[in-house]
C-alpha cells in the first residue's frame, strides 16, 4: 500500500501528475482491453489526435473507449497538442458515445488534459458548443459510463469527459477548475504563483473524494504510477471490471435516475 | 504672431474669469456617460431612455439586471424567486471582500436574478445574469439558482429564457464552480426531454464555463450585437498559439458567420422578437 495521501504536498502532486514518464491513456488501453480497434474522426470536420476512440473487450465484455491522450515524446505531444482537445475531439467522443448507446456497450472514458485547446480554429469551430454538447448528451446517455482520471484534469475541457455513473481517480492525479498557472493568472495576474495556487485549489484526489466528485481512488506507489505501472493498472482493471459488472446489472431507467441525482447534488451551495 | 499672442492673452483672461464664476447649476457626478465605441458623450438619463444604446453609433451599453427586467418583461410582472440566496465563503483568501465589493457595486446578492414573468402577456421563467457582480462568474449559488429555475420551468411547463453574461466559472470556489457546468447542462437535458422551450440571449461577454454549458444549449440562441462570445480568452489564445487574432474574433457577428448562434437582435427589437418566438411555440 502507498503511504497516506498527505505525505506529498499539492505542488509535488502537480509535478508528479505532469511527469513525462507517467503512463498515458494509450498505455492503459493497451493493457486493459483486448482486440482494441481504434475508430477515427468526428464525421464533421476532422480527427483529433488528442482523443483516442475505439472499441474493445475487457473480460469478454465489449466496451467503447474514449480517451484524452497526451504523448510520451515531444513530437507526439506536438501532434496531440499536449492532450488539449479540439472541438473535433469532443465531437468524436459524442459520436462514439451515441454508437455505444446504440449497441448497448458501456463507455469507459480516460481523462488526461490540462484543458480544452485554446486556438483560433478551435473557437471558430465552436469549442464552447462542443464541450456543452458533451455535458448535455452524456448526462442521459442510455448506457453505463465510467470515467478514469489518469493524471491531469483541467477545466471544462476535462469535465466534458467526466460526466459518468462512476468516476475513478488515480491517487496522485490532479483535477481542478483550471490549471494552477491559469488560476494564478486570473486571480493574481501572475502565472508564476502557480505553486501557491495549487495549495489552495483542492486539486488532489483526496480533496475531490471529500467533495463527492470522485467515487473511487486507485492507490499508487509513492513515486506514482510511473514507478509500478503493472500494479496500478492491475488494481485499476479489477476495480473497473467490478464496477462495470454492477452497473450493467442495473435497469437503464434506474441508472439514469441515479446519474442525474449524482450530477444534481454536485456543488450545492453551503 | 502678435495677433495670436493677443488672442492667447484674451483667452487667459477669459478662462480666469470663468474659473471665478460659480456654475449656475450643480451638475451631479457621473451624470454623463461616454460611448466606448464612438466616444460621444451623453446625459446618462438620455441613454437609459434609449434602452442603454448609443444614439449615435448604436453601441449597446451593459445593462443592469433591473434595467433588463424592465426592458424585457411586462411592467410589474416579474416575481423573483430564490432571492435571498447568497454565497458563503468557502475559506478562500479575500473572497469575502470580493463578494462584498461586488454586492456594493452591483446592488445585487449574486450574479444572477431568477424569476417568473410575462413577456407581452406570455408567462415564462427568466434568469438574468449581471456582469457587474464579479464578471457574472458562475459559482455554486449562480449554478444552483439557474438549475432551480430550469426545474421550475419544467414543473410549471413554462418556456425558459436565460440572459447570459459571464466571464466563466468562479475561480474562488474551485471544483464546486466547475461542476455547475455539468449540473445546469444535465437539468437542461431533462427540460429538453420533456419538451420545454429554451431561448438564450447572449450579452457582452459570454465566455468560459457559461458559454460551454447552458448558453450554447438553447433551442434558439439570440445575441446582442457586437458582444464577445467564446470559450478561451483572447490573451490565452495569443499566448498559447502566437496567432494574430482579428478584431472581429469571437464577436457575435463572427459567431453568426461560423454558425453558432441563430440571430443577432438589436436591443430595441429584443422583446418583440422573444415574444414572437414564444408565440410561434404556442406559449
Amino acid at each position: 500500500m502507498s503511504k497516506p495521501y498527505n505525505i506529498m504536498d499539492a505542488w509535488q502532486k502537480v509535478q508528479l501528475a505532469r511527469d513525462s514518464d507517467r503512463p498515458k491513456a494509450q498505455d492503459y488501453i493497451h493493457f486493459l482491453f483486448n482486440d482494441f480497434i481504434e475508430l477515427h474522426g468526428d464525421r464533421k470536420y476532422g480527427d483529433d489526435p488528442a482523443v483516442i476512440g475505439g472499441i474493445g473487450f475487457i473480460e469478454s465484455m465489449p466496451v467503447t473507449i474514449i480517451a484524452q491522450s497526451k504523448g510520451s515524446t515531444l513530437e507526439e505531444n506536438i501532434e496531440k497538442k499536449f492532450g488539449m482537445v479540439s472541438p473535433e475531439g469532443y465531437r468524436k467522443a459524442l459520436r462514439l458515445a451515441r454508437q455505444a448507446e446504440k449497441f448497448h456497450r458501456p463507455i469507459v472514458t480516460f481523462i488526461d488534459t490540462p484543458g480544452a485547446y485554446p486556438g483560433k480554429g478551435a473557437e471558430e469551430r465552436g469549442q464552447a458548443e462542443a464541450i456543452a454538447q458533451c455535458l448535455y448528451q452524456f448526462s442521459d446517455l442510455r448506457t453505463p459510463i465510467i470515467g478514469i482520471v489518469l493524471s491531469e484534469g483541467g477545466s471544462g475541457g476535462a469535465l466534458a469527459f467526466s460526466v459518468a455513473d462512476h468516476l475513478i481517480m488515480l491517487e496522485h492525479a490532479i483535477y481542478s477548475i483550471l490549471s494552477p498557472e491559469g488560476f494564478a493568472s486570473i486571480l493574481w495576474k501572475d502565472e508564476s504563483l502557480a505553486q501557491k495556487a495549487s495549495e489552495i485549489m483542492g486539486l488532489t484526489s483526496e480533496d475531490l473524494k471529500v467533495e463527492g466528485f470522485v467515487d473511487t481512488i486507485i492507490p499508487e506507489p509513492e513515486k506514482g504510477a510511473q514507478a509500478d505501472f503493472y500494479k496500478v493498472a492491475n488494481d485499476l482493471r479489477r476495480h473497473l471490471v467490478d464496477t462495470l459488472m454492477s452497473l450493467k446489472k442495473k435497469r437503464i431507467a434506474a441508472l439514469l435516475e441515479q446519474r442525474y441525482k449524482k450530477i444534481r447534488e454536485l456543488g450545492v451551495p453551503l | 504672431m502678435n495677433l495670436f499672442k493677443r488672442r492667447q492673452e484674451q483667452l487667459n483672461i477669459f478662462h480666469k474669469y470663468r474659473k471665478q464664476q460659480k456654475p449656475s447649476v450643480e451638475i451631479p457626478d457621473r451624470s454623463f456617460v461616454t460611448c466606448e465605441q464612438c466616444h460621444s458623450t451623453f446625459v446618462k438619463q438620455d441613454i437609459e431612455r434609449n434602452d442603454n444604446v448609443c444614439p449615435v453609433c448604436g453601441h449597446h451599453f451593459t445593462m443592469h439586471v433591473r434595467q433588463r427586467i424592465e426592458h424585457l418583461c411586462d411592467a410589474g410582472s416579474f416575481k423573483e424567486i430564490d432571492k435571498n440566496w447568497i454565497t458563503k465563503n468557502v475559506e478562500f483568501p479575500d473572497y469575502d471582500q470580493k463578494l462584498n465589493r461586488a454586492k456594493n457595486k452591483s446592488g445585487l446578492k449574486e450574479a444572477v436574478v431568477c424569476g417568473l414573468a410575462r413577456i407581452e402577456s406570455i408567462p415564462c421563467a427568466i434568469g438574468i445574469m449581471d456582469s457587474a457582480f464579479m464578471m457574472g462568474s458562475m459559482g455554486t449559488v449562480v449554478g444552483e439558482k439557474i438549475t432551480r429555475l430550469i426545474e421550475l420551468a419544467d414543473r410549471k411547463k413554462l418556456p425558459l429564457i436565460l440572459c447570459c453574461t459571464s466571464g466563466g466559472a468562479r475561480m474562488q470556489e474551485g471544483i464546486r464552480s466547475l461542476v455547475q457546468m455539468a449540473k445546469t447542462s444535465a437539468a437542461l437535458k431533462q427540460f429538453n426531454n420533456h419538451g420545454g422551450l429554451y431561448i438564450s440571449l447572449l450579452t457582452n461577454p459570454t465566455t468560459g464555463g457559461v458559454s460551454a454549458s447552458f448558453a450554447m444549449l438553447a433551442d434558439i440562441i439570440l445575441s446582442e450585437p457586437d458582444c464577445l462570445i467564446g470559450f478561451a480568452g483572447r490573451r490565452v489564445i495569443e499566448n498559447t498559439t502566437h496567432e494574430q487574432l482579428p478584431d472581429s474574433f469571437q464577436k457575435a457577428e463572427f459567431m453568426l458567420e461560423k454558425g453558432f448562434i441563430d440571430a443577432i437582435v438589436a436591443r430595441r427589437d429584443c422583446k418583440r422578437q422573444i415574444a414572437n418566438l414564444l408565440r410561434i411555440h404556442g406559449a
